[in-house]
């Protein structure tokens, strides 16, 4: 596998926290400001179209590109002494999960490419190998396949590992653990061996890092019987999920995405976990529900605001668990607006929303007063080209569009 | 005196003669086809260092003859070892067997692989595993299962289909697996289950490295065939092995036979334990067909584990007496080539080395082989008049814990509503 670029240099620092409550006369109007370069740096970025720029020389900084990672307007300037908790990235949050876990319990261990001497491709498990020792935190070979079967084995024997996948994508060379015997080796055996594996990695579209670096495994993974799925994505509950992952006597599938490592919260000092079943309430409303995960949460919340500003009223939520899904809070709000939209970044074809959109349908068809809608990605390769890659991902405005739709 | 065991000389086509000082096999036939242009045979003199590393490749002739040569007496075994291999050869044997009647008259389904010929393997290899030490199969596990101690009753109710199986009938013959006597699967795709033997050593290593359990020198036995010996996973895990000296034995169940394709056609250096070296560990070859051989082979292999110095290669030479699988016509194979191995069928050869070393009577193993005989009635007996698994197992172990199923539309976790019990849920 090709050594992968790791998102470091700027960041854009933005909070985002459960439950927003939109400024319309905000950000959305004002002019675009430039931004700071160094991790760390707590203030907000202010401009229509949000821009997470990976490259530390900024080179994108002067274009104007509407693919957004949310912005949460004034609350960073708050001080930070004034509520408890302590602000951190989102690949920090889940260090810290990960660390807590491992402190907490002798038998969680790390397995991965490069996660032990070199910290990790984007740096979770920074400083981890130091601290545990190479055996806890274990730098393997490149066999994807192998290791996670060796993980797999742990698991049965008694240890609780953490996989990583260097890129979720790389995790298709361990399909075969994976489905024969993460997933199923539990029920095989008759409940004699459990599997309490966590597989974690990056997955997701980037900024240009071409097809195969781009692949959303959720959709290949959610048939197989036996396993959870979690996507994270703010950095509360990425720690949330971490720990409660690490915790589960079921194996877990952890999908985090490569443009959303270096998202800014403040969250709680005290010990919490979020619970894997679970979805999230993102933003309450009246008139749509839009159900989304991981980084299309963000281009969901850019196109609230300009819904809101429209006077649509969307109720946005991360659903999270991606298998199983959670009806109970789908199905409140289903009840409640009477219309849904997904939006995801799979593909078209058997992706999440295609499930999700089987399941509304099955579960709560005489609530919906109008079909499903479900924007998805282009079953297409991600092409390298930015102006490409830009159009095969669902934007902004794409879902601005979709809810006039709906709301018609 | 073992020459005892020795392999009768053969001398007609297509297999070279054999010397008693060899343990080696064959050569290949002489008609042309498409494989491997190497040569199969090992020379007596054939300890050689293949490795500038640790490995070494051995022929165990020179170990059986260092072993004989210090021992005070010229036996290999005590009267009690060698009335328990018999036991366990023959038990392997005898169940193998019901399992075709069993099959034929339709009580197990599916596919089924037995094991009969290469009962030197396991009983050799896991007759000297304690309780806590691992075993890793391939999808031709039941043998592999009975010498680890699973009851014969488990693992017929099993194949079955019964719910008294060890593995609630939900795993099949492919699937053998039991906690309690530490046998880790029972795996259908080949190379999958290697990894997970690694995992478990890993986890042996882990034990005393990090949870300071000084103690656990528990050893784990990955037993595959041929044909997954040119699968990734047999290297990638060779690899890892080695590198991270994990306590584990890759023992090569090599039949000569992947259902159809010979082993030579489908490797460019047919010698496998050749192969332990290149990654280093040592790698030894073994007569499969004698298990005396395959017992003090795995004893060193088994120590050195145990001892923390890491892997070893084990290539056990051994042969199939039925097909793949009983859907397996076995056309294939060379009558011949059938009629040289069951020439050296394992047991009747423990068998002539007892008697002659006045180890045992007739009568004594007259008298074991009515015992299995019992024994594996009573486990069909037993496995007839066992329940079928009920609706309500249908969804009992998906997830360790049933949360997994998530939550439904009515608030509540999924399986707390009561068709979950019965099984009758949609999921």
């Amino acid at each position: 596998m090709a050594a992968i670029f790791q998102g470091v240099g700027a960041a854009a620092t933005l909070s985002s926290s459960p439950s927003n409550s939109f400024d319309s006369n905000n950000s959305f109007l004002s002019p675009p400001r430039s931004f700071s370069v160094g991790k760390g740096a707590s203030f907000s970025v202010i401009r229509s179209g949000g821009i997470l720029n990976l490259n530390s020389k900024g080179r994108r900084a002067q274009q104007l590109i509407s693919n957004a990672v949310a912005t949460k307007a004034d609350s960073a300037a708050v001080s930070s002494s004034s509520k408890p908790g302590h602000e951190l990235l989102l690949f920090e949050a889940l260090q810290e999960g990960l660390e807590e876990e491992m402190d907490r319990d002798l038998r969680v261990c790390v397995m991965g490419e490069d996660v032990g001497h070199y910290g990790g491709s984007y740096k979770v498990t920074k400083g981890l190998a130091k601290k545990f020792g190479d055996l806890r935190v274990l730098d393997t070979p490149i066999a994807e396949n192998s290791f996670t079967g060796m993980g797999i084995g742990a698991a049965m024997t008694g240890l609780r590992p953490v996989v990583e996948g260097m890129n979720m994508g790389f995790l298709l060379l361990a399909f075969n653990q994976i489905s024969n015997n993460c997933g199923m080796l539990h029920y095989t055996s008759g409940g004699q061996f459990t599997i309490p594996i966590v597989i974690r990695g990056p997955g997701g579209v980037g900024r240009q890092l071409g097809a195969e670096h781009s692949q959303r495994l959720e959709s290949y993974f959610q048939s197989i019987p036996g396993i959870q799925m979690v996507a994270c994505s703010t950095p509360y509950n990425a720690k949330g999920l971490m720990k409660a992952a690490i915790r589960s006597e079921n194996p877990v599938i952890l999908f985090e995405h490569v443009l959303l490592y270096n998202l800014k919260e403040r969250i709680p000092d005290e010990d919490y976990i979020c619970n894997l079943e679970e979805a999230e309430m993102v933003r309450p409303g009246e008139h749509v529900t839009i159900l989304t995960y991981s980084r299309m949460r963000y281009h969901v919340m850019q196109a609230a605001k300009t819904l809101v500003n429209k006077g649509y009223d969307p109720e946005v939520i991360d659903i999270r668990s991606l298998k199983p899904f959670d009806l109970y809070t789908i199905g409140n709000s289903v009840k409640k607006t009477h219309r849904v939209l997904i939006v995801e970044e799979c593909m078209r074809t058997g992706g999440i929303g295609a499930s999700l959109t089987a399941a509304i349908t099955e579960n709560f068809n005489d609530y919906l007063d109008a079909p499903i809608m479900c924007l998805s990605s282009q079953d297409v390769p991600t092409p390298y080209a930015g102006t490409l890659e830009e159009v095969t991902v669902v934007q902004p405005a794409q879902i601005v569009t979709a809810v006039e739709q709906l709301c018609r | 005196m073992s020459t005892a065991f020795s392999a009768a000389k053969f001398s007609t086509q297509p297999f070279s003669t054999i010397s008693h000082d060899s343990p080696l096999v064959f050569a290949k036939p002489t008609s042309q086809f498409f494989g491997s242009t190497r040569k199969l045979r090992l020379t007596s003199s054939s300890k050689f260092n293949l490795s500038r590393r640790s490995g070494t490749v051995v022929a165990v002739s020179d170990y059986v003859k260092q072993k004989t040569s210090k021992s005070t007496t010229s036996l290999l075994i005590t009267k009690e070892e060698g009335l328990e291999l018999y036991e366990d050869m023959v038990f392997g044997r005898a169940f193998e067997d019901m399992c075709a009647q069993m099959y034929y008259r339709g009580k197990m389904f599916g596919f089924v692989h037995l094991y009969n010929g290469q009962e030197a393997v396991s009983t050799g290899f896991i007759k000297l595993l304690k309780q806590q030490d691992s075993v890793v199969s391939t999808y031709r596990d039941h043998v592999h299962a009975l010498s680890k101690g699973v009851p014969a009753r488990a693992v017929m109710s099993e194949l079955f289909g019964k719910t008294t199986g060890c593995c609630r009938g939900q795993g099949g013959s492919m699937h053998m697996f039991s906690r309690e006597h530490n046998l880790l699967g029972g795996f259908a795709f080949i190379g999958e289950g290697i990894p997970i033997a690694t995992g478990a050593a890993f986890t042996s290593k882990y034990k005393r490295e990090v949870l300071k359990e000084a103690d656990c020198d528990h050893v784990t036995l990955a037993f595959f065939g041929d044909g997954t010996c040119n699968n990734g996973q047999f290297f990638e895990c060779l690899n890892m092995a080695a590198l991270w000296k994990l306590p584990i034995v890759f023992v090569v169940e090599n039949n000569l036979w992947a259902i159809g394709m010979s082993h030579s056609r489908a490797t460019s250096d047919p010698q496998i334990y050749k192969k332990g070296p290149a990654f280093g560990m040592p790698g030894i070859h073994v007569d499969g067909m004698d298990v005396l051989k395959v017992r003090e082979v795995a004893k060193e292999a088994i120590g050195r584990a145990r001892r923390g110095e890491g892997p070893t290669l084990v290539e056990c030479e051994t042969y199939r007496f039925r097909g793949h699988s009983l859907a397996d016509p076995d056309e294939l194979r060379d009558p011949a080539e059938k009629d040289h191995y069951a020439a050296r069928d394992p047991i009747r050869a423990l068998k002539k080395y007892l008697i002659e070393n006045s180890l045992a009577s007739e009568a004594e193993l007259k008298a074991i082989d009515k015992k299995i005989d019992e024994v594996v009635e009573d486990a069909v007996e037993f496995a007839d008049e066992s329940p079928i698994p009920a609706r309500s197992q249908l969804l009992e172990n998906v997830f360790a814990d049933p949360r997994g199923f998530g939550i439904g539309p009515d608030g509540r976790y999924r399986c707390e509503d009561p068709k979950f019990t019965e099984g009758t849920a949609r999921v």
